[in-house]
């Protein structure tokens, strides 16, 4: 989230699209409530009748997987009817550049953007126009047709209200009512904000759903203010924060793109990651991150190496190689690994196509499984269907400790960083993560010093001043040594001028980094995510701070625990105010000013003094939002695409069907050839678009939840929303027992009858829609077989998991699966 | 008067105290049932479920968790909490929590219980088997690579910070590339 959920207060209009708080986020809807109390007014745009719907002042229905053409006639719509804020348009995003003239639109090049060949753009037209100096041309009165304001405009025309509502199912007269609802917070003192979850994320245009959404609030001035921005709501207590600590193949903590194999010294590493501008009023922040790189790799091996042997001892990826998830359980299906680590997760539930995830572990030599009950992952060996004597995967099931049985810090979906105490032992003879892993380290260390093996000094040479042994030779984590280390620690006496004063501090060995701008290039530093430098530091653990200070009066509790970055509370805050002047576009709502001085309110991001002329958005090398954003892999401006699978035959907007760049696990000689990464388009044997979502009484697969009895008594099972007007057609009644159907697997549902789902009316035709939840699995369920020595539920509950059903898709930009948009079939239990 | 709950809590308190003093409470008395709470120990948590951070009151007493609640003090949730955050109650207090090392062996048709000593000491030479055999200095193209490409992992963001920054400490010390977890899907 750019800002976080108190401010939610602020919002004038909150658009909930993309996802479900009510259900889902409940508390959150404490706040959402609050700002209805102000005056504000919810609109929620989703396929099915929400909670959240029911709490909207104005519902809107559209196709599962058609939000950018939904959004796209909003942006029309903006544009139309100049509803946009200019001043900020102009001085704070890129709308003046003026781009490439060999760059074409879809609406003039068959539907896709220039550069195109096979399924991978090339990227040289998505550029600027530059001067002899490189220095990117604009057009500050933005009419020139190439600067970025007019191709939006251009682009956008095509997405009329009845082109719209063609695709989308939507009347007319709705989206007219919304995008006029949610267009009136382009005034300088409105504001309005996005919540989305991953109704957003999990499509094959999943990063374009929210990049459309995020040129919406940049025409509408509504980033970095009070009551404005693009909440991302997490699914998880810590999903933000594993994201930041780098738990992805692709980055390092602090988002630092992992090494590739044409990075063979650390300078051209660095090089590689440190963005350059020609734009002389640009901060470009991210030029600092030849400190990060240096500091992380001080903190993975400490002074017991140098900087480059560190480098050389972490592993690279091929350049132009995908390593995540699709692509490592289709890996694992082929073979390609003996060993796994499925720790806190339970991903033969989670992941997309199930069948396939199930199977490929048969393929494993062995697996490691932690977790806090058992699950579908760690006893996947007798899954359904499966003989456990036929499986020759050998499975360790280790206790962990719970959230209250241990101490360490989480960050939520507003980057709040929150420390957590233990309250109780772990229970029988369980152990927290943290501990699990330390001990396999020094077992680690001391086999490869013992027995030596390749690369080992990767190993043996990893710093873990942690904690210590007992007597009996357990080791015990210090979680403060690591919250230090990820924070960053001075390595040697160091004399630093202060960025911002210019004062010259000296720091002693030992001492802790005050914040990411202290930190250094020269392996004097080390800080393992330079993103929470600051978070523990010689004043203690911010992150367990309870001060209740409100300064601004806005909610912003800047003594309540920590934010990432530098304890700021809402992000792009330098866009609030105008440039010239220092004043905050809302008078009414200050959340940052200048005082004649110096800024006063939250901690300001990127502005200089008022008129310097420096762009608050200082992550951008040139210092401005990116309307047109050439950075992502499937276009520099959103365009509509259908699902993989979709009920209708044709793109209604242009000749190409599908993302172009989308990767095709179907085809021969890609994926397994099976089933499991089959589509099924537009195929009469499976009429239904069928999406995923959840409830309120379960978390993600179910692993934690089912297991309580509580919650499982009030979500006993495995449900399929079905209309009215399908149930007539199909004759189905509530409360029976049917099957839904897609060509990867099938699973067994209590068919629930309801008002809540309604037939979309597109482009004539009617087509229904179901939906199920994700929570269940088959370990928790009566029917399965219990050995003498297995956990047995109190409660039990019904039905596997939803992800036997979706689709082996995924954005190309992210690789999140489209588990929100597949095509299905429901009959009645024992029908064929 | 403002009175915050836990405000209330103390004057509740010493009103109990007071009656001591021979003022006749009765029918305050009749009402004043012992909070469940009484001579515990309180120690704080944030939620383990979704992501918006409501803190949450952990009561104990003789090492057993006898009580939670939503913080008051929360700015966020102001002691307010959804069914989830309501039941870790029973996350604590729950029969069918893993409490052994548990391990299947190959073919196996059921887990049997193991020591941890043993578990790991057969995970670390896994580790090792699996990373030795799959290492890759350099690539096809002969650049330097050093990765261990016979190993995968997945998890997690039920973690706290420190250990999942623990975590990716040690898989790309051992020099895993297929690190994926929640974030991704």
């Amino acid at each position: 989230m750019t800002n976080h959920w108190i401010d939610i207060q602020h919002s004038d209009v909150i658009l909930i699209m993309g996802s479900n708080p009510a259900s889902n986020h409940p508390i959150a809807f404490k706040w959402i409530t609050k700002a209805v109390e102000k005056g504000a007014k919810i609109v929620c745009v989703d396929p099915r009748f929400t909670q959240s719907a029911a709490k909207a002042h104005l519902y809107a229905p559209l196709r599962s997987g058609t939000d950018i053409a939904f959004l796209g006639g909003m942006i029309k719509y903006i544009f139309d009817n100049k509803l946009y804020f200019k001043e900020y348009v102009q001085y704070y995003t890129n709308a003046s550049f003026l781009v490439n003239p060999d760059f074409r639109l879809p609406g003039d090049n068959k539907g896709v953007f220039s550069g195109l060949t096979g399924t991978k753009y090339d990227k040289a037209t998505w550029s600027y126009q530059t001067d002899a100096a490189g220095v990117i041309k604009k057009d500050p009165s933005m009419t020139d047709p190439r600067c970025v304001f007019q191709l939006l405009k251009k682009h956008y025309s095509r997405y009329t209200m009845e082109m719209v509502n063609k695709i989308t199912g939507t009347p007319v007269a709705k989206l007219e009512e919304v995008y006029k609802l949610y267009g009136s917070t382009g005034k300088p003192d409105k504001s309005g904000n996005e919540l989305y979850a991953m109704g957003w994320t999990q499509h094959t245009v999943g990063v374009q759903n929210i990049r459309t959404m995020a040129i919406i609030q940049l025409l509408l001035g509504n980033m970095g203010i009070p009551g404005g921005g693009v909440a991302a709501m997490r699914g998880e207590a810590n999903v933000q924060g594993s994201t930041d600590q780098g738990l992805l193949f692709h980055i390092w903590p602090g988002y630092i793109g992992t090494p590739r194999g044409s990075n063979p010294t650390l300078k051209s590493f660095m090089e590689a990651r440190t963005p350059q501008t020609k734009e002389v009023k640009s901060l470009n922040w991210p030029k600092n991150t030849p400190k990060y790189i240096a500091s992380f790799l001080r903190s993975m091996y400490g002074m017991n190496t140098t900087l480059e042997e560190a480098f050389s001892y972490l592993p690279r990826l091929d350049d132009g190689v995908d390593y995540s998830w699709l692509t490592l359980f289709d890996q694992m299906y082929k073979e390609k690994f003996t060993g796994f680590f499925a720790w806190g997760m339970n991903p033969a539930n989670s992941g997309a196509s199930s069948n396939k995830v199930r199977q490929a572990m048969t393929k494993l030599d062995w697996m490691v499984n932690v977790n806090l009950y058992d699950n579908e992952t760690g006893s996947f060996w007798r899954s359904p269907g499966f003989d456990p004597t036929q499986v020759k995967t050998e499975v360790f099931m280790l206790p962990c400790a719970s959230s209250i049985e241990k101490e360490g810090s989480i960050s939520n979906s507003g980057r709040w960083m929150q420390w957590r105490y233990k309250a109780v032992n772990p229970v029988g003879i369980s152990l927290p993560d943290g501990d699990i892993m330390a001990e396999l380290y020094f077992k680690l260390k001391a086999l490869y010093e013992k027995e030596g093996g390749p690369n080992k000094e990767a190993i043996t040479k990893l710093s873990w001043n942690y904690g210590k042994f007992d007597s009996k030779g357990h080791y015990h984590l210090d979680v403060h040594a690591i919250a230090k280390e990820i924070n960053g620690t001075f390595l040697a006496d160091k004399v630093v001028e202060n960025p911002a004063t210019k004062e010259k501090m000296p720091f002693k060995k030992g001492q802790q980094v005050p914040s990411f701008a202290f930190l250094q290039d020269d392996g004097s530093t080390s800080s393992g995510d330079w993103v929470y430098c600051g978070s523990y530091t010689d004043a203690g653990n911010m992150s367990a701070r309870r001060g209740k200070a409100d300064p601004t009066g806005l909610g912003l509790f800047p003594q309540w625990a920590w934010s990432w970055p530098v304890n700021r509370r809402i992000i792009y805050n330098g866009a609030s105010v105008h440039p010239e002047t220092g004043k905050p576009w809302n008078p009414a709502l200050a959340l940052i000013k200048w005082d004649g001085t110096k800024w006063t309110g939250d901690v300001p991001d990127g502005v200089g003094d008022p008129g310097s002329g420096r762009g608050p958005f200082i992550m951008k090398p040139d210092g401005v939002a990116s309307l047109f954003g050439p950075g992502l892999v499937d276009g520099p401006f959103p365009e509509h695409y259908e699902p993989m699978e979709c009920p209708v035959e044709k793109n209604l907007m242009s000749p190409q069907f599908n993302n172009p760049v989308v990767k095709r696990w179907e085809k021969k000689g890609v994926g397994t050839d099976t089933d499991v990464d089959s589509i099924a388009s537009c195929d009469p044997r499976f009429p239904f678009i069928c999406s995923t979502y959840r409830v309120t009484e379960h978390w993600q697969t179910g692993l934690q939840t089912r297991w309580v009895p509580w919650l499982a008594e009030m979500q006993p099972g495995m449900f399929v929303e079905i209309s009215e007007e399908l149930a007539k057609e199909r004759g189905f009644t509530n409360g029976e027992l049917v099957t839904v159907k897609t060509s990867r697997g099938e699973l067994d549902a209590v068919a629930i009858v309801t008002p809540r789902m309604k037939p979309f009316n597109i482009d004539g035709n009617t087509i229904h829609m179901v939906g199920i939840p994700w929570h269940f699995g088959w370990a928790t369920t009566a029917a399965r077989n219990y050995n003498a020595n297995d956990k047995k539920p109190e409660v039990f509950t019904t039905g596997d998991a939803a992800n036997l059903l979706t689709p082996y898709a995924g954005d190309p930009n992210t690789m999140i699966p489209e588990s929100k948009a597949f095509m299905a079939n429901v009959v009645k239990k024992g029908v064929k | 008067m403002d009175v915050s709950r836990r405000g209330f809590l103390k004057l509740s308190g010493a009103t109990l105290a007071a009656s001591g003093l021979g003022i006749s409470l009765s029918p305050a008395k009749a009402n004043a049932q012992a909070l469940k709470t009484l001579y515990t120990k309180e120690s704080l948590t944030v939620c383990p479920y979704c992501s918006v951070g409501c803190g949450i009151i952990v009561s104990v007493r003789d090492g057993k968790v006898i009580n939670t609640e939503g913080d008051p003090d929360h700015p966020i949730n102001q002691g307010t909490l959804c069914p989830k955050g309501g039941s870790i109650y029973q996350m604590a207090n729950n029969k069918n929590r893993l409490d052994k090392p548990r391990y299947r062996a190959p073919y196996a048709t059921e887990w049997k219980e193991v020591e941890w000593e043993w578990a790991l000491e057969k995970i670390a030479h896994n580790i090792k088997k699996s990373r030795d055999a799959s290492f890759k200095a350099r690539n096809a193209k002969g650049e330097l690579v050093n990765r261990t490409e016979g190993i995968a992992s997945v998890g997690s963001a039920a973690m706290d910070n420190e250990e999942c920054w623990l975590y990716q400490k040690l898989l790309r010390g051992l020099g895993l590339v297929y690190i994926e977890h929640q974030a991704r899907i």
